[in-house]
């Protein structure tokens, strides 16, 4: 009994699973698409990129009061776990590896959000505030942090890797395209092979390999020769 | 490595220079002088007293199981000092460290406290707490005259005592992980760890793990093999067949744990990708793997204290254990289980809901057959005739606070609570509750039940009730603010906090150590007295609780030999059933008894592996390979040593019966 209630639960509250409501009594109307907001938590900070919106921060996480999110983490040398308490509950971010979280915040307010998974030195710090705005208030963020003139781009972002404490907060303006999936492919340096292009050339190998392994191999034996030898024309 | 450091001095020294010596830091300079002045007196004192030989002859080479359980307990109770030292000191940087107070420990000793804290209680403290235990009772358990591989016990001995000494060296030569006690990946790779410390961490727990799979394998071997005649295995007591599943678990197990250190240390060493982010290498790779060792490791340490508390329960309630066979059963069920629960102690790390729910309901499932446990205790002492000593007070102490720690812990098996539990300090009071209220409430109880049988004396009661109560309200003082602050979301391992008003509760916690340093004080008073007045505590009876196993059948502390001759069993309480049927111990016939002889072979294979461990976290390959090709020359040497046996002849046998017949007339 218990063990069904715990399976249906787990299923339902899998932190993977899209909202079906925004809180007990509204059900989200089909078609709304949830926020994304991408996670990186790096040595010892959190950055938030907002792909839909082109712009980013570190150590503030901004998002509009019942609108469901979809955060995608990633993590750039250790483990982290991203947890907002008043939000959600807390899921790992890996380095090399995705990781998914599916929220929404009902009420306006500031909140803590921190890493509960211990990173190393700097981790007691790795704080950031979350702020649960109106659907206005957030729009006239974005605007506002928009105009700002800083981009995160691949220097930018090799830049925010290096190990610090107690980072302040920043605003980019501007987001270079596919930065996270250079961040989640480890591919950030110029030059350097993304992981998942690795992993694919890899799998294409090993698949051409079978199929060559699998090639029919002809052997010259005397009796098989000797049945498929041209007939010899008779003089 | 280039050719350039292929010199002589990096051979030899590696990456250890005078830099190593943490001199700046006062609290380990403070440290260093107390030990090495403790150190100095306690040389001083062996030498003054012409100690050294006795104690090499009796004790370093002895390959008696008494004598070396014995000694795993000490190593355990002094190791605890070092473990709960880290443990005051987390507590009162918590208790500090608030807004603009950074407390006394910066991050990376802090780091380094936590880590120690974790591995030093787990592998130095409860591990060789619960094999000394069984090392010493087994054997007389099952009416044998030692355990099967006697060479191979004191050599596994002397492997986790070097383990634990490489932890302690890490104190003033180098340093010691700053990765949390199982050390994931990537934080202990090379890139975000490149320090000596997760080395350390490795090498103690290789060199100690060698020695805890051979105590394994040898106790299993001779549980399986050396009862006394009659005793199938549903004659065994239970205590014994806690011990055969615990190390069913651990040959099981412990090889697991020394592959993925292994692994980890060729990832550190030799470059390798087993757990990188790179070249294919998967971090979660060890994080299963390590908890694949972790969790049974859990039922490693608590399967035996059930041993102890059901023991225990019998004899104080004057009764036989109530549903011996469920018990055996449960144990087997736990055992088995151990093996299906890992996941729970990552469901935050992306895997699946049906992955999830499938964890979280194994877990559930294991609080069945421990339920049932619990209430063969409650009837046993059902309509018993309870006598409230130490031990059987530490019983009860157990059994409130443990189902406590049992209830916390199927909340957190439910995935959705976990998600918001895990890693916070609910999950620190959870696994204490266990531990201290399972593992550590079980070893007082059973070392204040064992204690006359391996002394001749008991122990004091006074000061015993003093500890119990330290510990029971120290314990509940320090944990209960952390269940608290876990449902607030708090996080472990925080070396500083911004939130004033959580201040409070790490005072209170605090406190609470503080109590509990005052049981563990209690507990050494408790053995110092007992010490002094050892002539009013005599045991002579060889029973002094009135035991049903045959270890009472002896005398205490009993002869080399245990018993002079093998005892015949008809019957699970085997004692109670000789005692109820008038059974006369023999008094003549006495023949030669055939006895293993000391060897100072495990100490010298031991310390060799210490020196290869030591030069293996600092890179000193020269040394390291010379070490051990020692220690291969060693054992190779060991085993043309043909003079391994001896007879006790069958007069001494008559003497020492006859004078514990004496013994017995003058106290009837």
């Amino acid at each position: 009994m218990l063990g069904l209630i715990t399976w249906i639960y787990t299923h339902l509250l899998d932190p993977y699973r899209p909202l079906s409501r925004l809180d007990e009594n509204r059900p989200i109307a089909a078609g709304v698409k949830p926020l994304e907001v991408q996670v990186v938590s790096m040595d010892w900070k959190w950055v938030f990129i907002y792909p839909e919106q082109g712009i980013a921060t570190v150590n503030e996480l901004v998002t509009p009061i019942d609108v469901p999110v979809r955060f995608h983490m990633t993590s750039t040398s250790v483990m982290n776990a991203f947890y907002i308490p008043a939000l959600a509950g807390m899921v790992y971010t890996m380095p090399g590896m995705e990781t998914q979280l599916n929220a929404v915040m009902n009420k306006v307010g500031i909140y803590d959000g921190f890493s509960a998974n211990y990173s190393g030195a700097g981790f007691s710090d790795m704080r950031f505030k979350y702020h649960g705005v109106s659907q206005a208030d957030f729009d006239a963020w974005v605007a506002k942090t928009k105009s700002s003139t800083t981009v995160l781009n691949r220097a930018e972002a090799l830049l925010l890797e290096k190990p610090t404490i107690k980072h302040p907060i920043m605003h980019f303006g501007t987001v270079d395209n596919g930065i996270y999936d250079l961040i989640l492919n480890r591919c950030v340096a110029e030059g350097s092979v993304c992981v998942n292009t690795q992993m694919h050339q890899d799998a294409t190998r090993i698949k051409a390999a079978a199929v060559m392994k699998n090639l029919p191999k002809d052997v010259c034996e005397p009796a098989t020769v000797a049945a498929t030898a041209q007939p010899t024309r008779k003089e | 490595m280039t050719m350039s450091d292929l010199n002589l001095t990096n051979l030899i020294f590696g990456r250890l220079s005078l830099e190593a010596i943490p001199y700046h830091e006062p609290i380990l300079i403070g440290t260093f002088a107390g030990v090495a002045l403790g150190g100095i007196a306690f040389l001083a004192a062996m030498f003054y007293f012409r100690l050294w030989g006795p104690f090499w002859r009796n004790w370093v080479t002895s390959i008696d199981h008494k004598k070396i359980g014995i000694m795993y307990m000490v190593l355990g109770i002094i190791m605890l000092l070092r473990g709960f030292a880290d443990a005051l000191m987390m507590r009162a940087q918590q208790a500090m460290a608030f807004g603009d107070n950074p407390g006394f420990l910066p991050p990376h000793h802090f780091d380094q406290v936590f880590t120690a804290h974790g591995t030093i209680m787990i592998f130095f403290v409860a591990m060789p707490l619960v094999t000394g235990l069984m090392n010493y009772v087994v054997p007389l358990q099952i009416g044998a005259r030692d355990v099967s591989f006697p060479f191979l016990n004191n050599f596994s001995f002397w492997m986790t005592t070097f383990g634990a000494m490489l932890t302690m060296v890490s104190l003033f030569i180098g340093e010691f992980g700053k990765t949390g006690w199982l050390a994931f990946p990537p934080l202990s790779g090379i890139a975000a760890s490149p320090d000596v410390g997760v080395d350390y961490y490795i090498w103690s727990l290789q060199v100690a793990g060698v020695g805890t799979t051979l105590s394994g394998v040898n106790l299993l071997a001779t549980i399986i093999k050396m009862r006394a005649p009659g005793m199938s295995m549903m004659k065994m007591p239970v205590f014994t067949w806690t011990a055969l599943c615990t190390n069913a678990l651990i040959v099981a197990t412990f090889p697991i744990l020394t592959i993925t250190l292994a692994m980890l240390s060729l990832d550190r060493i030799a470059g390798f990708n087993f757990f990188t982010t790179e070249l294919g290498g998967n971090p979660m790779l060890y994080v299963n793997l390590i908890w694949i060792w972790g969790h049974p490791e859990v039922y490693i340490l608590v399967l035996p204290v059930f041993g102890v508390f059901s023991e225990i329960v019998s004899t104080f309630s004057g009764k036989r254990l109530f549903g011996y066979t469920s018990m055996v059963y449960a144990t087997v069920v736990i055992t088995v289980l151990s093996y299906l629960v890992w996941l729970h102690h990552f469901f935050t790390m992306g895997s699946g809901a049906s992955v999830n729910s499938f964890f979280g309901i194994t877990t559930m499932i294991i609080s069945i057959p421990t339920g049932a446990k619990i209430f063969n205790w409650l009837f046993t002492m059902y309509k018993g005739r309870i006598r409230f000593t130490v031990p059987m007070m530490w019983t009860v102490g157990f059994m409130l606070t443990f189902v406590i720690g049992g209830m916390t812990g199927v909340m957190l098996a439910v995935p959705p609570a976990d998600f918001v539990l895990h890693n916070s300090l609910f999950l620190i009071a959870h696994f204490h509750n266990v531990i201290i209220g399972g593992v550590v409430f079980g070893l007082f109880a059973g070392i204040n039940y064992w204690f006359p049988k391996a002394f001749g004396f008991t122990l004091d009661e006074f000061w015993g009730k003093v500890s119990f109560w330290c510990w029971l309200v120290g314990f509940w003082v320090a944990f209960t603010p952390l269940y608290i602050m876990g449902f607030m979301g708090v996080t472990r391992r925080m070396n500083h906090f911004d939130d004033p008003s959580l201040q409070i509760y790490f005072i209170v916690a605090a406190i609470g150590a503080l109590i509990i340093a005052a049981g563990i004080g209690a507990f050494l008073v408790q053995i110092g007295v007992s010490v002094l007045n050892r002539k009013k505590l005599r045991d002579v009876t060889g029973d002094p609780w009135g035991g049903r196993t045959l270890e009472w059948a002896t005398s205490s502390p009993p002869p080399d030999y245990n018993f002079a001759f093998t005892p015949v069993v008809h019957d699970s309480d085997s004692w109670a059933d000789m005692k109820a049927n008038q059974y006369q111990r023999p008094l003549k016939g006495f023949v030669d008894i055939h006895m293993p002889k000391n060897t100072g072979a495990g100490f010298i294979i031991s310390a060799l592996a210490f020196v290869f461990g030591f030069a293996m976290v600092w890179s000193m390959w020269l040394p390291a390979a010379l070490s051990f090709a020692a220690m291969l020359v060693a054992i190779i040497v060991h085993t043309f040593n043909y003079k391994r046996d001896y007879y006790i002849k069958a007069d001494e046998v008559n003497r020492t019966e006859e004078a514990h017949t004496r013994l017995l007339e003058s106290h009837v």
